[in-house]
C-alpha cells in the first residue's frame, strides 16, 4: 500500500470495519441497557463489571469506532451531495485525529 | 430488483446516516459527561424515566441505527460474501429487525 | 534519470499461469513498453501484448506494472524499477486471453449496459440545441469528455473486484457525459440504466481518480448521477 496515495482506500476500509463492528456491538448494548427493565441492580452489576481497566479501554475503542465512522459518513455525503471540492479528500486525515481525540477525551473523563 | 427500489434503499442509508450524524455527537457528549465518576443505573435511570425528551431521542436513534445497520451489512454481505440481492437483503432485514425490537424493549425500560 | 539492468517478471499463460524471468538493461528514457517490445522482438517472439499508437493516444497499452494499472507507453522503466525488478500483468478485474492482454469484452459490454450510446432522439434536426461555452451542463461534459477507454479505471476499482454487476467508472463517466448533454435524448430511463449495478454501489475509494493517465475524475462524474438518480426518483422519474 502506497501511503498517503491510497488515503481514500483506509478510508473507506475504515467505514466498512467500523460501520460492521458497531452493527455487531449494538445487540449487546440493547441487552445490557434491556437488564434495566428487570431491575436497576442486575444493571449495576454489570455497570460494577464495567469499571475495570481493560474494559475501560474497549469502550473508548468503541467510542472511537463510533468517532470514525461518524466522521467519515459526513465525508461522504459531503462528497455525494454537494459541488465536488478538491479539499474533501483531505479531510480522511483530520476525521482520523478527531476520533483519537475523542477517544481520549472518554478515558480522561473514565479514570 | 428494480432501479427504482435501489435507489429508495441507497437514499433511506444516506438519509439514516444524516439523521443519525447529529444524535451520535449528542449521544458521544452525553457519554464523555456521564462516565465521569463511573457510571451507575440509578444516574441512567434518573436522566431517562418518564422523560419525553429522552425517550424519543433514544427510540428515534434505535430506529434509524437499525435501518442503517441493516442496510450497511445489507451490502457489506452482498460484496464481501458476494451474496447475491436477495439473501443480502434477508440478512439486513433481520438485522435490522432484531436491533429494532432489542433496543426498542432497551429504550421502554429506561424510559417507562 | 539511471540507466542500468533490470529484471523484468513477466507474466505467460492465461488466467492460470506463472511469471517468466528476464534479465534485460534499460536506458534512462526507455518506456515499459520499449522494454515488453524488446522481449518480444529479442528473448521470446511468443510474448503476447497489445499497443497500437506507443505515444499515450489509442489506449490500449495499459497494462498492470508492478501492481498498479498504467499505460506502458507513458511509463518510463526508471520511473517505476524497484530493487533492480519491475513486474509486469495484464489489466486486473478482467478474463486474461494469453500473456499481457486482457479480454477487454466486459468492460465494453458493461459501458453499453450503462447506456453508453448518444440518444439522438426521433427528430434531432429540429429540436436543435444551443450550447454556450460557459454552460455549466457543458463544463461537466468536458470534465470526462477525454476518456479513451483504456481500462485503466476499471482496473483499478475495487468495486468492479467485488461486485460482478458493476459497470465501472470508465462507463459511469460516459453515461455522466450523456446525462449533461443536452442534445441528448436518454431522459430518466438513462438514469434508470445506471443506478442498478452503477453509480449507487460506488465506495469513493476514487482510485480511478488516482490513476487515470488522463487525469479525469470518475469519481466526481459518479457522485453526480448519485444526485442526479437520487432527484429522479425523489420526483417520480424514476
Amino acid at each position: 500500500m502506497r501511503g498517503r496515495e491510497d488515503a481514500g482506500y483506509w478510508a473507506s476500509l475504515t467505514q466498512r470495519v467500523s460501520g460492521v463492528l458497531l452493527a455487531l456491538f449494538l445487540p449487546a448494548h440493547f441487552w445490557v441497557l434491556g437488564l434495566a427493565i428487570e431491575s436497576e441492580a442486575r444493571l449495576d452489576g454489570f455497570l460494577r463489571w464495567t469499571d475495570s481497566p481493560l474494559v475501560k479501554l474497549a469502550e473508548a475503542g468503541l467510542v472511537v469506532l463510533l468517532t470514525l465512522h461518524l466522521v467519515g459518513g459526513l465525508r461522504l455525503l459531503m462528497i455525494e451531495f454537494l459541488p465536488w471540492r478538491d479539499w474533501q479528500g483531505r479531510l480522511i486525515a483530520a476525521g482520523g485525529g478527531l476520533s483519537l481525540a475523542v477517544g481520549l477525551l472518554f478515558l480522561v473523563g473514565a479514570f | 430488483m428494480s432501479a427504482r427500489l435501489d435507489v429508495w434503499l441507497w437514499l433511506a442509508h444516506r438519509a439514516s446516516g444524516a439523521l443519525l450524524a447529529p444524535l451520535i455527537v449528542a449521544h458521544l457528549v452525553t457519554i464523555v459527561i456521564a462516565v465521569q465518576g463511573g457510571l451507575d443505573a440509578a444516574e441512567i435511570v434518573a436522566r431517562t424515566r418518564g422523560s419525553v425528551f429522552w425517550g424519543g431521542f433514544y427510540f428515534l436513534f434505535v430506529a434509524a441505527a437499525a435501518l442503517h445497520a441493516g442496510l450497511g451489512v445489507r451490502s457489506f454481505v452482498a460484496e464481501h460474501a458476494r451474496l447475491s440481492n436477495g439473501p443480502a437483503t434477508a440478512i439486513g432485514v433481520v438485522l435490522g429487525l432484531v436491533l429494532l425490537v432489542m433496543g426498542g424493549r432497551a429504550v421502554a425500560g429506561l424510559v417507562l | 534519470m539511471a540507466s542500468g539492468e533490470v529484471t523484468a517478471r513477466i507474466w505467460r499463460g492465461g488466467t492460470e499461469g506463472h511469471f517468466q524471468e528476464f534479465r534485460l538493461g534499460y536506458r534512462h528514457d526507455q518506456t515499459v513498453l520499449d522494454l515488453v517490445t524488446e522481449v518480444q522482438r529479442r528473448h521470446d517472439p511468443s510474448l503476447a501484448y497489445r499497443f497500437a499508437c506507443r505515444v499515450g493516444m489509442c489506449g490500449s497499452c495499459a497494462m498492470t506494472v508492478s501492481g498498479r494499472p498504467r499505460w506502458t507507453c507513458r511509463t518510463l522503466v526508471a520511473d517505476v524499477v524497484d530493487k533492480g525488478a519491475v513486474t509486469l500483468a495484464p489489466l486486473t478485474n478482467l478474463p486474461v486471453i494469453r500473456d499481457l492482454v486482457a479480454d477487454m469484452t466486459p468492460f465494453f459490454e458493461k459501458w453499453r449496459k450503462a447506456g453508453g450510446r448518444f440518444e439522438a432522439g426521433e427528430t434531432p434536426a429540429e429540436a436543435f440545441s444551443t450550447i454556450t461555452h460557459d454552460d455549466p451542463a457543458r463544463r461537466a461534459v468536458d470534465a470526462g469528455i477525454e476518456c479513451i477507454n483504456c481500462g485503466v479505471c476499471y482496473a483499478a476499482c475495487d468495486v468492479v473486484r467485488m461486485r460482478d454487476d458493476y459497470v465501472g467508472p470508465a462507463a459511469l463517466n460516459r453515461a455522466w457525459t450523456l446525462v449533461n448533454d443536452a442534445r441528448d435524448a436518454g431522459g430518466p430511463a438513462r438514469l434508470a440504466q445506471v443506478a442498478e449495478g452503477g453509480c449507487l454501489a460506488c465506495h469513493t475509494r476514487q482510485r480511478c481518480a488516482q490513476y487515470c493517465p488522463k487525469g479525469l475524475n470518475p469519481t466526481e462524474a459518479i457522485a453526480g448521477l448519485k444526485r442526479r438518480v437520487t432527484a429522479a426518483a425523489l420526483k417520480g422519474e424514476l
